[in-house]
Formats: structure tokens, sequence, C-alpha cells
């Protein structure tokens, strides 16, 4: 998290934190263990009042940011859903929003207030299956037009929240460029199929469109002309990712600290054994890093810096592959109750586990920084 | 502007960028790298470290060195701010790299901070144009990250003192003027309290020089061994026996580096050079298309920046005073870590010609040979085992490792392994 925030950036993110510890406890998440849509719509609206869909979106569709940096101020509620493992589509609604938000022409008015109210949900369908279907370039999905009316075929997933939304917007590759529509879901030839995950409270479908048939104000922004706005969308949902993992690690490593003054073995606390002091200083050093490396992506998304894309595949790439490592020898310095569903230490672990994956793994932001450096020095 | 006013960092920043622009040259990623290599001869390193003297001193004709530092001491009396962007507007061009460590931090931050107004006056400005290079007496020999265990001994002989005993691991000393030294002067305490920090001219009768020579085949390190040299008292810093108050700021500000506000440097000096060349490592062992390589490289960069990033974000942290200074050794830990771990990638892309290469193998010369000097950076200026135990007891508060030296007088302390002491 930021260093300095103003006053209206502590405004926000204590608002968040005091909601989020009184409406989803550590009981309360699991008890939605079971729920079908991992939670209650009441819980998401009331949040919607607090931000947590406006910032990205620009104050005259309804939205803004409270700093003039929307990407930065976002990030300070993803780092406090990750500290509490907070429930809800936060980053669908948000990545909708912005793309909805942007566009050019404007329009689904409708859908973007029921978004900023809380009363819809919209998922993002981006990510298809396979390793090149975290990257624009590598999409299948192709969104044709006959005449001017989109026309959806191929297969989204993971998809967050698909059977709570109203709405889906869908990426996909059309004749010269990309395509975002925005589809209902009741349209006919979309269905959708529920996958298992290893949170426990985010939900993801698979969802197919089959000759998925829109008409001509389905298409949002640029027909075959958004693949800009798709790279955009990309990045701060990255950006949003690590920032709740940094959250989630600095949860877990806040707990692990904790129980090792606490906890005695042999006559003395875990802390004052030196092999896990310095396992503890590691640990610090990664979490430190991680703030340092998100921040500094998420200003330079704000800043629309040279080169920003390689900042935000380096700060998917750490906090992907150090965030999932500090919490998993969380869990080992916990010994055996690290390992129960009784302790919460697996909340914040399946948190970061699920966002190291979700929008490409650290092996794949590293071929992909290899592969800008290289384009960089052969310019 | 107005008289009296500080110059706004906006304002400063473009000044420095159209006198940088027109006055300096731009740097030379080849020549940047020999800089730190091994091979340069004795003449050859004299010239560059006269080059870069001349260097200091265009700077403080133009008004851009000591930036922070005090106008009463020849500097400019702006703000760490205004540093960080004379560093940024640095990027790309020449500055004086090899003499900004220890002169600048430790060295000068120190008497910056303890030295009397006369050493001020008699070292700050020299400093500053390039006259006096600095070094710090400071690891010994039998010490290693035990500074406070120091032996080396100064005895009061009226207004003076007279130093005896042996330093090691400094710098370049061979072509340096003047040292900080932390000696012994009370072996009645215990160790911390009976300390005492002098400063002193290196090039004199009583102070041998001999030049170390690591296994890469560098001779940059040397060991000073120091007989019966006189200082005055008047070059003391800090009060007698209380050089440890003096040592735990000395350390601290040899953590910040390239944080401190004291220290030129340009910001992107590792973006543009150092990282750039893992491409042309996997490019010249043949293995840009290889997904494996391509994921070594991207981790080294990854790497680099975050590197880079989190000692911005703790150097501004330290600097405004947010956390305690002993967050320096987060940073400190993870250089040392990712410095390891970018040689092995370097090493590893090379594959054979890592360990067995030929004159015209281009960037895959010598990455056995950096290999092999690995854990240089974990080990120099404080071992990230030191950085380690900091993190652990100073910032997260955990209880300190045992230690035998704590509440006895120093000349107690066990300094070997003796009979009684050891088992089986």
């Amino acid at each position: 998290m930021q260093l300095r925030l103003t006053e209206d950036q502590q405004s926000l993110r204590t608002t968040t934190t005091k909601y989020l510890s009184s409406a989803v406890p550590v009981g309360q998440l699991r008890k939605l263990r079971e729920h079908p849509a991992g939670f209650e719509e009441e819980y998401w609206r009331q949040g919607t009042e607090l931000g947590w869909t406006s910032l990205l979106v620009p104050e005259r569709r309804g939205g803004g940011s409270v700093s003039g940096r929307a990407l930065v101020d976002a990030t300070l509620l993803a780092h406090e859903f990750g500290r509490h493992a907070a429930p809800g589509p936060f980053l669908s609604c948000n990545l909708a929003a912005a793309a909805l938000g942007a566009a050019d022409p404007a329009g689904h008015d409708d859908v973007l207030g029921d978004l900023l109210s809380g009363s819809s949900v919209v998922s993002w369908c981006f990510a298809e299956r396979g390793p090149a279907g975290h990257r624009p370039e590598g999409l299948a999905l192709q969104i044709a037009f006959e005449g001017d009316e989109p026309v959806v075929n191929g297969e989204k997933r993971p998809v967050e929240a698909a059977a709570q939304a109203s709405h889906l917007l869908v990426s996909g590759r059309s004749a010269g460029g990309f395509s975002q529509v925005l589809v209902p879901v009741d349209t006919p030839g979309v269905s959708m199929e529920p996958m298992h995950c290893v949170d426990l409270t985010r939900r993801f479908w698979t969802v197919r469109f089959d000759d998925v048939r829109l008409p001509r104000h389905a298409v949002v922004g640029e027909a075959g002309g958004s693949g800009r706005q798709l790279e955009a969308q990309l990045r701060a949902g990255l950006v949003l990712l690590a920032a709740e993992s940094v959250g989630a690690m600095e949860r877990a490593f806040d707990m692990t600290v904790e129980w090792a003054f606490d906890r005695y073995t042999f006559g003395r606390p875990l802390a004052s054994y030196q092999e896990l002091k310095h396992r503890f200083a590691d640990m610090k050093t990664w979490l430190e890093a991680g703030h340092a490396i998100t921040d500094a992506a998420a200003e330079a998304v704000d800043g629309n810096d040279e080169g920003v894309e390689e900042l935000v595949s380096i700060a998917a790439a750490f906090v992907g592959q150090y965030g999932a490592e500090l919490v998993q020898d969380c869990v080992q310095i916990h010994g055996g109750i690290g390992l129960t569903y009784e302790h919460d230490l697996h909340l914040f672990l399946r948190r970061v586990t699920l966002n190291r994956a979700l929008l490409g793994t650290p092996a794949l932001h590293r071929r992909h920084i290899a592969a800008l450096l290289a384009e960089d020095e052969a310019r | 502007m107005t008289d009296g006013a500080v110059e706004d960092v906006a304002s400063f920043s473009r000044r420095a960028r159209a006198w940088i622009e027109s006055n300096l040259e731009l740097l030379d990623p080849a020549a940047y790298e020999r800089a730190f290599r091994t091979d340069l001869s004795e003449e050859e390193e004299l010239a560059e470290v006269s080059r870069e003297r001349r260097l200091q001193r265009v700077l403080y004709d133009a008004g851009f060195a000591g930036i922070c530092v005090p106008t009463a001491y020849g500097g400019r009396g702006l703000t760490p701010a205004h540093q960080r962007a004379f560093n940024e507007a640095l990027t790309g061009y020449e500055f004086p790299a090899r003499i900004q460590s220890p002169t600048f931090a430790p060295c000068l931050s120190v008497v910056l901070e303890f030295g009397t107004e006369e050493h001020k006056r008699a070292h700050v400005p020299a400093i500053l144009r390039g006259e006096e290079l600095w070094m710090q007496l400071l690891s010994e020999p039998g010490g290693g990250s035990d500074v406070a265990g120091a032996l080396t001994t100064a005895v009061r002989d009226g207004d003076q003192w007279v130093l005896n005993g042996s330093k090691i691991w400094t710098t370049g000393a061979w072509w340096s003027d003047w040292a900080l030294c932390l000696a012994r002067t009370n072996w009645d305490v215990p160790k911390h309290r009976g300390l005492t920090v002098f400063i002193l001219p290196l090039r004199q009768p009583g102070i041998e020089i001999h030049r170390i020579e690591m296994l890469n085949g560098s001779k940059e390190f040397c060991q000073e061994f120091l007989t019966d040299v006189v200082v005055p008292d008047s070059d003391r810093i800090g009060e007698v026996d209380d050089g440890w108050t003096v040592g735990v700021r000395w350390m601290f500000h040899e953590r910040m580096l390239y944080e401190s506000p004291l220290v030129t440097f340009s910001t992107s000096v590792s973006r543009s050079f150092a990282s750039t060349s893992y491409t042309s490592l996997a490019r010249a062992a043949g293995r840009l298309d290889d997904p494996s390589a391509q994921e070594l490289v991207g981790e080294a960069r990854m790497l680099d920046v975050v590197n880079e990033r989190l000692h911005e974000r703790i150097g501004q942290a330290v600097a405004s005073g947010l956390v305690n200074d002993q967050v320096a050794a987060v940073a400190r830990l993870f250089k040392g870590v990712a410095s390891a771990r970018t040689r092995t990638i370097a090493f590893e892309l090379a594959g054979t010609t890592g360990a067995a290469w030929g004159p015209d193998d281009g960037p895959l010369v010598d990455r056995g040979a950096d290999f092999l000097m690995r854990q240089t950076g974990s080990i120099g200026g404080g071992t990230t085992e030191m950085a380690r135990n900091v993190i652990s007891e100073r910032v997260l508060g955990m209880p300190r490792e045992r230690s035998a030296d704590r509440d006895i007088p120093f000349r107690d302390v066990p300094r070997g392994p003796s009979g009684d002491r050891r088992h089986g």
C-alpha cells in the first residue's frame, strides 16, 4: 500500500476496513462456503456505497476517484479485500465498470448505473482455456459481425460470478482487431457451468457462447478497435490482483508473527529461534517488495508511464510467486494447525493462490517480461 | 523564486537537465561495466579515479555537488527531493560512480552528523570538490560482522592518540586520502562501551596498505596495518568510549547507500544496462527463443526492477521518518539475495561458455568468474545473516540472539577456542 495517503484516500480505506470487519468477519466467511454466490446481494450493495465499483469510472459517467489517481485509489480497496479475504466480484465489476465508463461512443448508461449502485453485477469474460488464453493475442473467442450486428462464438473460463451477473462483458477477436460486447445473461446461446475454486467465497463459471446474436448497440467501444482498452483492463486487473494479494500476504504475515510470540516450544517462544527469525526476515522483505512493486505499477498505470506494461507484469510475476511462497511458509511455521479448516490462515492462502493464477501465472509473466525486453532492445 | 526561498524541485530539475545535457557526456555502457570489472591495470585505474575526481569538481563548480549539504560547508542546502530529481536527470549520463561510496555515504554522512565545526569546514568542501576521497576503517580480520569487537587499539598520550592494529575490506584504500576509523579505547568495559571513532589521513608512514587478491583476480579490496599511527585528539569524532553511538549511525548510512540523499548516481543505471544485458546474454548463447531462457531473463529483470522500487520505497520511508532506520536492512537483504540469484541466472544463460570462454564470446565472457564471486553481494557491507537478525530483532521485535560478550569487560571476552570450552 502507498506510504502516504491523502485524507480522502485514508477515509476511503477506513470505511471499507470497518465495513468488512463487521460485515464479513471470518465466521461469516466460513458460512459463505456453502452459499451459491459466495456473497450476499445486500453486502455487495452496501459496499458499493463506499465506492467499491465507482473509482475506475470517470466522473461524467457517474463515478470518480478520490485522489485523481483512479487505480491507486482502487488498490487501497483491493488491499483491504485481501486483508479480509473479502467476498464479492470486486475485480469483474470494477473492470466492467471501467470498460463501460471509458467506452466511446458512451452507452449502456442503465447497466453502468446498476453496477455503480450495486443492484447488478457484470462479469468480465476474458480468459480462455490453455496457456495462451491470458493474453489478448492468445484469445480464440470470435466476435464476428453480420452487417453491424455482433455474433459471438467461443468459450470463456474462469468467469467470475457469472451466475450472479445481469450482463457479461465479453472480450474477443474480430476481423482486424479486438471487440468487446455486453451480453445479457439470458440471451439465447449463452450457457454456463460452475467450476470448483480454491477460494472459499469467490465463484467461477465456464461460459459458452454458441451463435449468440446481439443487436448493434451491444458493442462496447469500437468494433474491432478495442485492443488498447482490453490491454488497459488487463493491466488494471493485474494490479488489483497484486494489491489484493499483498493485503492477504500482510494479514497472513501479521498472524504468523503473533503466533511466533505466543507459541512456546522447548520452553521458549518460536520467535526466539534464529532459524525462524531469519525466515520472518525473508518474508518481511518479500512483503515490503510486494508493496513497492505493486504501488509502482499502479502509479505507472495511472500516469500511463513509459514501460507500464512491463512494470505490471513484473508486479504480477513477483507478487504471484512470492505471495504464495510467503503464505505457504506461514503455514509451515504454524505446523499442523495451519493446514486445518478451523484455522484462519487458509482464507489468505486461498486468496493468494487464486490471484497467482487468475490472469496469468508468474511463469507466463516472466516470459512476457523477456519478450518486452527483447522488443525494446530490437527497437 | 525570491531571495532566500528554496528553489522548487521542478525548476531545479529543469535547470539540472539543461546543465547535464550541455555539460556531461552520455554514459558509455561498456565503460560503466568496465568501471566495476577487474582487468584494469594500476595505471588505468588511477586514471579512472583522477577522471572521476575531475568530474566531481565539475559538478561542484556548477552547483550540483552536495545538493543536501548545508551551504556553510560548500553544499547547496536543498532537500532529498532535489537530489532525487538530480539523479533522475542524470539518467544515461556519466557521473563519478566509483567515488560515491564510501566517501559520500557513509563517511561524509558521519562527518556531517558527528564531526566538529572544524572537521566540517576542513573536510566537507574538500570532499565535495573531489579533493578528498574517504575510506572506512571498520571491519577487522578477526571480526567480520562483529564490528563492535574491534581490536585495533587507540591509546591516549597527552592530547593525541596512538593507534595500532589492522583493518580490512576497504575498497580502493590505495588511492584514497582520508579515513574514518573505529578503535578500542577501553578494554575494561563491555565491548560496545569502549570504542572511539577517529579520522586520519591514509597516506602516512604508519599505515601500510596491502591489496588483497580476490578469487576473480580483483585487487580492489585492501587490508591496512596501523603501526603507532598518531592522531590528534582534535581528530576524534564523538566522545571518548562512545564510538558505538557513532558506529550505529555509520552503519546505517552505509546501508542507505543509494538511498542516501548525499549520494549522486544515475537512477536508471541498472535499468538501462544490466537488464538488457540478460537479453543479450540469451542472444549470445543462441537461446532467445528457448522458453526456459526467457523465464530466466524475465526473472532476472523482475528482481532488478523490484530491487530498485523497494530501495526507493524504503529510502523514502526512512528519510521521512515513517519507519525506523533499521528497516533499511530490508532493502539490504533483498539486494543481497537478488544479486546472488541474478548472477546465477547470467551464468545459467551462458551455458558451457560460462565455464570456459574465448575472447570473442562477447557478453558471455566472465560470467563464470562472476558466478564464483556470487556471494559478494550477500557478504559485503554486513552479511545477509546480520540483516536478517536486524529485521527480526529491531524491526519485528523478536528476542535478541544470546551473546557471550554483552556484560563483561572486553578483555575477558573469549576470542578463540580454549580447552575447557570445547566439547568432544
